[in-house]
């Protein structure tokens, strides 16, 4: 059956209320957001909600016709659950359309407690075949999957035949080599992770320093790039450092390049794919204005059976290149 | 859609004659400017967190001097000083004039703007991180910052400000005032 005509729903990134309301004037159907706390995995300084700022921003959706996720996507501590817990009863008390967790104990907590709060289950989860996704489903209701980016567009639309819920796919912004929700790279050069503490290389370990006409990039005092003066430069993650490692000298583990599957969306439509995520709580409201107008056009275009044109983006993404990343998977 | 490379840089001639004009003016006017930002703007601060104690260099490329912005709750400075008498600083955000006030205003991204080294952060990165992203909240706009400076003329200057912002603004390709927004 052809997918064309099908009204794929957008789903935009938020780190402060002003970037959630140019998300959802630039033509959001929904956007996701977090506490500003360690709760999700975008805890930088100065970026997230209070309490007060979600309300705010949920209604302001609410108003314009739009839907808010929350996002409580990293893994309680042993010990310090509460805050955990009431972050979920925060998110349901401010009347957020969804939570997106990862943590099997926080969802088992979330549908106990709040069994009318709809349950989207984290990228960090890792979910990414049909038997753990419909576990999700049947152990604690949970509504929709945000697939882990390493499926290709055959393996997504083989994951839908077999599951009942929905599915959510990246398709633009920020990538990781790691198995989503499994990496600890940080960890070994700071002392902190994305899953535990929300944040892969934490600003207060990174230090940029110009040396002899090259950008040196440090990460808990060890270097982990150094680029010329024509070059794009990087985020300071260790995934995208460059390495000697025998004869070779390079980026080993994954190069500095951005998800831009937009040309794929009709693909993904066919392969049944409800939701398209876009990436990015930590960028300025200009990213997410520019990010999510260019991709609501893209999903009005396929709706209306116009050709989708795709790669408008290039100069807003780390590395200035983009790739269509394990959707297509010539790079493996 | 902004493209990086279409940045421009404040007019050589102009910055030539910069270099010898005094800086006490317009330290004057930035220590106004920043106290009137805390006060129309407090929630700054809450984003800021600690790292509202820190020394800020914001130091325009095509200029020949830079600022020295503390942004203290209690004792907040805005300082025009020569790059040779910066001081001790703890963050420092160096780009073209026009890459500044782009981030102030909201037209450029950050993470782009150093992707493509049209921006340059030293120091404390954690500071800059939460600098960028309290101003980016706060959708400031510097037309109305300047025209509230007249206190209880700001009525009156608010739309000269704007319309003067606007005109030079276009004629350099420089964002001086947040135009094209307009949230309910």
């Amino acid at each position: 059956m052809s997918a064309r005509g099908k009204k794929l729903e957008l789903v935009c990134p938020a780190g402060t209320p002003a970037a959630f309301r140019a998300a959802i004037d630039a033509g959001a159907h929904t956007v996701y957001c977090g506490f500003n706390d360690e709760t999700n995995a975008r805890n930088f300084p100065g970026l997230n909600f209070s309490t007060e700022e979600l309300a705010t921003s949920v209604a302001y959706a609410h108003k314009k016709g739009a839907h808010a996720l929350v996002a409580i996507n990293t893994f309680p501590r042993a010990g310090a659950v509460e805050l955990w817990h009431k972050r979920v009863d925060d998110a349901a008390k401010v009347g957020a359309d969804a939570v997106i967790l990862a943590d099997i104990g926080l969802l088992d907590y979330a549908s106990k407690k709040h069994p009318n709060l709809r349950l989207h289950l984290s990228v960090q989860a890792a979910a990414a075949n049909a038997d753990a996704i419909s576990f999700y489903a049947r152990a604690f209701g949970v509504k929709r999957v945000v697939l882990p980016r390493v499926l290709t567009v055959q393996e997504i639309a083989a994951v839908n035949r077999d599951i009942e819920i929905e599915t959510e796919v990246f398709i633009f912004g920020g990538l990781c080599v790691m198995a989503e929700g499994r990496c600890s790279l940080s960890s070994y050069a700071t002392g902190k992770s994305p899953n535990m503490n929300g944040a892969c290389s934490p600003a207060s370990h990174v230090e940029y320093r110009e040396e002899d006409d090259e950008l040196v990039s440090r990460l808990g005092g060890f270097a982990i790039h150094r680029v010329g003066a024509k070059e794009a430069a990087p985020y300071p993650t260790l995934c995208k450092g460059c390495f000697e490692a025998g004869e070779y000298k390079g980026h080993v583990f994954e190069d500095p390049s951005s998800l831009d599957a937009g040309a794929l969306i009709p693909q993904l439509a066919e392969a049944g794919v409800t939701a398209l995520k876009i990436e990015g709580r930590q960028r300025s409201r200009s990213y997410t204005e520019a990010v999510v107008r260019n991709f609501r056009k893209a999903v009005d275009d396929y709706a209306a059976g116009r050709p989708v044109v795709g790669g408008a983006l290039r100069d807003l993404t780390e590395g200035q290149t983009t790739t269509a990343g394990s959707y297509r998977k010539t790079w493996r | 859609m902004w493209n990086a490379k279409d940045i421009p840089l404040f007019p050589a001639v102009g910055a030539a004659m910069l270099r010898f004009a005094p800086l006490t003016p317009l330290s004057m006017a930035g220590a106004h400017l920043v106290k009137t930002l805390i006060r129309r703007h407090p929630s700054l601060f809450s984003r800021l967190g600690e790292q509202a104690d820190k020394v800020f260099l914001i130091d325009p490329t095509d200029l020949p001097f830079a600022f020295r912005l503390q942004p203290h709750l209690e004792a907040p400075t805005l300082e025009a000083v020569r790059r040779e008498d910066a001081g001790l600083w703890d963050a420092r955000i160096g780009g073209p004039l026009a890459a500044l006030l782009g981030l102030v205003h909201g037209v450029y991204d950050g993470d782009a703007l150093f992707f493509s080294r049209d921006l340059v952060i030293e120091g404390d990165t954690e500071a800059v991180l939460a600098l960028r992203n309290a101003i980016d909240n706060e959708e400031i706009d510097l037309a109305s910052e300047i025209a509230a400076l007249f206190g209880p003329f700001e009525h009156v200057a608010a739309t000269p400000a704007r319309k003067v912002s606007s005109a030079v603004g276009h004629f350099f390709g420089v964002a001086l005032t947040r135009e094209n927004e307009n949230h309910a």
